[in-house]
C-alpha cells in the first residue's frame, strides 16, 4: 500500500489552491457545507465519497460553474470566488467532465486547439486574413504544442476524426488532452476512469501520474475506483452529504472509521484493511 | 479506425502548414481556381439573363453565409436576417448619396449593419433557442417599421436610389461588368469565413455551439462570442444587401419581409448548416428553384394538371409552397444538406468500386 509518497513528484510547501469553508445551497438542499482544504503545488489530491456527496459540486465551485454562498476560494494567491469561469481557465485551471463534454462535431485536433484559446492571440480580423498578419504562424506554433499533447496521450491515429464518432475511452482521453492543452497549473479531473475497462484504467492512471510528475501539474481528481485512488494519490479527502469527513494520506483515510461508515453504512465493522478495500472497490 | 478525411491514400503531410490548408488536396485547389477562372470567363459566353441569376446567387450567397455563421456555426437562430440585408442596402445607398465612393460605401455599410446587428444580438447573451428566435423576430419587425418611417435614411415608402458602382471613374454597372464585382466579393467573403473557421475565434464559435458549458471552462467568453456571431452575420448580410442595392440601382422596403428571412434560413438548411460551401449550394438551389418551377409550368402548359391548378396564375404561390415542401423534405431526408450529400458522393467515388 502506498504511503502517499511517490518518487518523482515534487510537492511544494506552499498551497496552490485554498478552499476556505465553502457552502453551496440549491434552494433548501445543502450540497456543500463548510468544506475547506488546501492543495499544495505539485500534489495529486483525490476527492472520494458516496454518490451525491457533493464531489462534483465542489469541482464546479472551483472551476466557476457554481458560486458558493459562503466561503472563499483562493488560487495561486488570487481570490477567485467570484471570478467568471472563462477567466479561471486563463488563470490556470483546467478540467474534464464526468459526463463527456467534447465538442462533438469538431475534429479531435480542433477540440484540443480550443484548449489553447486563452493562449492564442489571433482574433476575428487577423484570423480572416490568415496569411497576412501572423495568424497562420501562431496557429502552426500552437499546433506543435497540441501535437505534443496528442503524442503524450497516444491519440495520433484519431486526430482528424470527428470527436462524436470516437469510442468512450478515446473520448475520455481527448477530453483530458483538451484540458492539458490549456497548460493549466491545476487540473480538475471528474471521474477520469468511469466506465473504463481495466486496461484503459491502467493507461489513464499512467497518464495522470505522468501529468503530475513530468508535466508538473497539480491535480484534483474525483474517482470511485479505490484501488487507483489509493495507489496514485498523495492525499485523499472524503466527502459525505456535503461535509468533509476525512482528509489525509491514503492509508490514514482508509483506516478512518467515519469513512468506513460512510461507504458501508456499518457502525461496528471490525475487519482488516484488506477486505474493506476490496469491498469498497467492488 | 475510420477517419473521415477525403485525402487520397499515400498522400502524407510533412508539415503542419500543409495539413492546415482549406482545400484538402491539390486537385480540389485546382478545381476551385479553375472554377473561378471559368466563372471569370462566363460573361463572354453567357447571356445577361444567366449572368443576372449568377449575380443574384452571389449577393444572396454572401448574406446566406452570414446566416450560416450565426445558425450553423455558432448554434443560434435569427429569423430577421432579411432586415439586416435590407439595412446594408439602405446604408450603402445613403452613404453613396452623401458622396462616399460606392466600393467604400459597400464596406462601410457592412460595418454599419454590424453595429446594428450587435445591438439586436445583445439578447443572445441572455437567452437561447426559442426565446432568442422571438427576440430576432422583434428585430425583423422593428427594422421593417424603421425602414418605412425613417424617410431621411431610406426614402420612406418610395425607396432610395443607389448610385451605380464605379471604381476609379470606371463604370461597373450592367450585368456583364457587375458580375466581376460580385465575383470578387464572393471569393473574398468566402475566404474570410474559411479562414475564420480554422483560427481561434471561429473555433470558439463552434465550441459554443457544440457544448457551451465546456467552452466556457476552456476560457471562451460566452457572451462575447454569442454577440460576435450576430455581428459577423450582420456584416455579411450588410455586404450582400449593399451589393444588391447597387446592382438594382434602387432599394425599397418591399420584399424585406419575414418570408425573405425564412428563405435565407431555407438556403442554409438546404445547403447544409455549418458548412461554408453549403451556404453557396443552398443559395444556388433557392435561386434556381423558381426557374425550375417556371420551366415545369411551361412544360405542363395546357395539360390536365395546368387546367386543374391554374399554374399560370398560381405560380408564385406554388413557388412558396414548393420552398416549404423542400425545407421539410430536406429536414427529414438530408438534415445535413447538400454539402453532406456532396461529401457522400465524393466518398463513393473515392472508394469505388470497393466501398467497404
Amino acid at each position: 500500500m502506498s504511503t502517499g509518497k511517490r518518487p518523482g513528484a515534487s510537492i511544494a510547501d506552499s498551497s496552490l489552491l485554498n478552499v476556505d469553508g465553502i457552502s453551496l445551497r440549491f434552494g433548501g438542499l445543502k450540497a456543500l457545507s463548510n468544506v475547506g482544504f488546501s492543495v499544495r503545488s505539485g500534489e495529486l489530491f483525490s476527492v472520494i465519497g458516496p454518490n451525491g456527496a457533493g464531489k462534483t459540486s465542489l469541482l464546479n465551485c472551483i472551476s466557476g460553474r457554481y458560486s458558493p454562498q459562503e466561503g472563499r476560494i483562493a488560487f495561486d494567491g488570487q481570490d477567485i470566488t467570484r471570478l467568471k469561469p472563462n477567466k479561471r481557465a486563463a488563470a490556470g485551471i483546467g478540467r474534464t467532465f464526468q459526463n463527456l463534454a467534447l465538442f462533438h462535431h469538431m475534429s479531435v485536433l480542433d477540440n484540443i486547439m480550443v484548449g489553447r484559446h486563452h493562449l492564442l492571440k489571433n482574433n476575428l480580423f487577423t484570423g480572416a486574413i490568415y496569411w497576412i498578419g501572423g495568424a497562420q504562424k501562431e496557429e502552426l506554433e500552437h499546433r506543435k504544442a497540441v501535437e505534443d499533447v496528442i503524442d503524450f496521450l497516444e491519440i495520433q491515429h484519431v486526430r482528424k476524426a470527428t470527436a462524436g464518432t470516437l469510442s468512450y475511452g478515446l473520448r475520455k482521453r481527448v477530453e483530458l488532452a483538451r484540458a492539458v492543452a490549456l497548460q493549466p497549473k491545476l487540473i480538475l479531473l471528474d471521474e477520469p476512469m468511469a466506465g473504463m475497462n481495466l486496461e484503459e484504467k491502467e493507461d489513464m492512471a499512467r497518464y495522470i501520474v505522468d501529468l503530475n510528475e513530468e508535466w508538473g501539474m497539480t491535480i484534483i481528481m474525483i474517482e470511485h475506483d479505490m484501488g487507483v485512488v489509493m495507489d496514485i494519490s498523495h492525499r485523499v479527502m472524503v466527502l459525505d452529504f456535503g461535509r468533509k469527513i476525512a482528509e489525509g494520506l491514503p492509508a490514514e483515510v482508509l483506516a478512518n472509521p467515519n469513512v468506513r461508515k460512510a461507504y458501508l453504512g456499518e457502525e461496528d465493522l471490525v475487519v482488516e484493511d484488506g477486505p474493506v478495500l476490496q469491498a469498497v472497490s467492488a | 479506425m475510420a477517419i473521415d478525411t477525403m485525402r487520397p491514400c499515400g498522400d502524407y503531410r510533412t508539415s503542419y502548414r500543409a495539413d492546415q490548408t482549406i482545400f484538402d488536396t491539390r486537385l480540389t485547389f485546382a478545381f476551385i481556381v479553375g472554377g473561378i477562372i471559368l466563372l471569370a470567363l462566363a460573361p463572354l459566353v453567357l447571356s445577361n439573363y444567366y449572368l443576372s441569376l449568377m449575380i443574384q446567387i452571389g449577393y444572396l450567397g454572401i448574406a446566406a453565409l452570414g446566416l450560416n455563421i450565426l445558425v450553423g456555426f455558432s448554434g443560434q437562430i435569427s429569423i430577421g436576417h432579411a432586415v439586416f440585408f435590407g439595412f446594408g442596402g439602405f446604408a450603402s445607398a445613403f452613404l453613396a448619396e452623401h458622396g462616399v465612393p460606392v466600393p467604400i460605401a459597400i464596406v462601410l455599410a457592412g460595418l454599419w449593419t454590424t453595429a446594428v446587428g450587435l445591438l439586436f444580438g445583445l439578447p443572445a447573451t441572455r437567452v437561447k433557442g426559442l426565446y432568442l428566435a422571438i427576440a430576432t423576430l422583434a428585430a425583423q419587425f422593428i427594422l421593417q417599421d424603421f425602414f418605412v418611417r425613417a424617410a431621411w435614411f431610406t426614402g420612406g415608402s418610395s425607396g432610395a436610389v443607389a448610385a451605380p458602382f464605379t471604381i476609379l471613374g470606371f463604370d461597373m454597372s450592367g450585368d456583364t461588368r457587375y458580375f466581376y464585382v460580385v465575383l470578387v466579393f464572393v471569393v473574398v467573403m468566402y475566404l474570410f469565413a474559411a479562414n475564420l473557421m480554422r483560427t481561434r475565434d471561429g473555433r470558439a464559435l463552434i465550441a459554443v455551439r457544440d457544448h457551451y458549458l465546456s467552452a466556457e471552462m476552456m476560457g471562451v467568453n460566452l457572451a462575447k462570442y454569442r454577440t460576435m456571431a450576430f455581428g459577423i452575420s450582420s456584416f455579411y448580410a450588410g455586404i450582400g444587401g449593399a451589393l444588391y442595392a447597387h446592382y438594382i440601382g434602387y432599394m425599397s422596403v418591399e420584399g424585406l419581409d419575414i418570408l425573405f428571412s425564412i428563405q435565407f434560413l431555407a438556403m442554409i438548411i438546404i445547403g447544409g448548416l455549418g458548412s461554408i460551401m453549403g451556404s453557396l449550394l443552398g443559395t444556388i438551389f433557392m435561386v434556381l428553384l423558381p426557374e425550375l418551377t417556371g420551366a415545369l409550368a411551361g412544360i405542363l402548359q395546357g395539360s390536365a394538371i395546368d387546367r386543374a391548378l391554374h399554374l399560370k396564375d398560381g405560380i408564385t404561390y406554388m413557388r412558396e409552397m414548393l420552398i416549404g415542401a423542400t425545407i421539410i423534405l430536406f429536414l427529414i431526408f438530408e438534415p445535413d444538406g447538400l454539402a453532406h450529400r456532396w461529401k457522400q458522393i465524393k466518398a463513393y467515388w473515392k472508394l469505388y468500386p470497393f466501398s467497404y
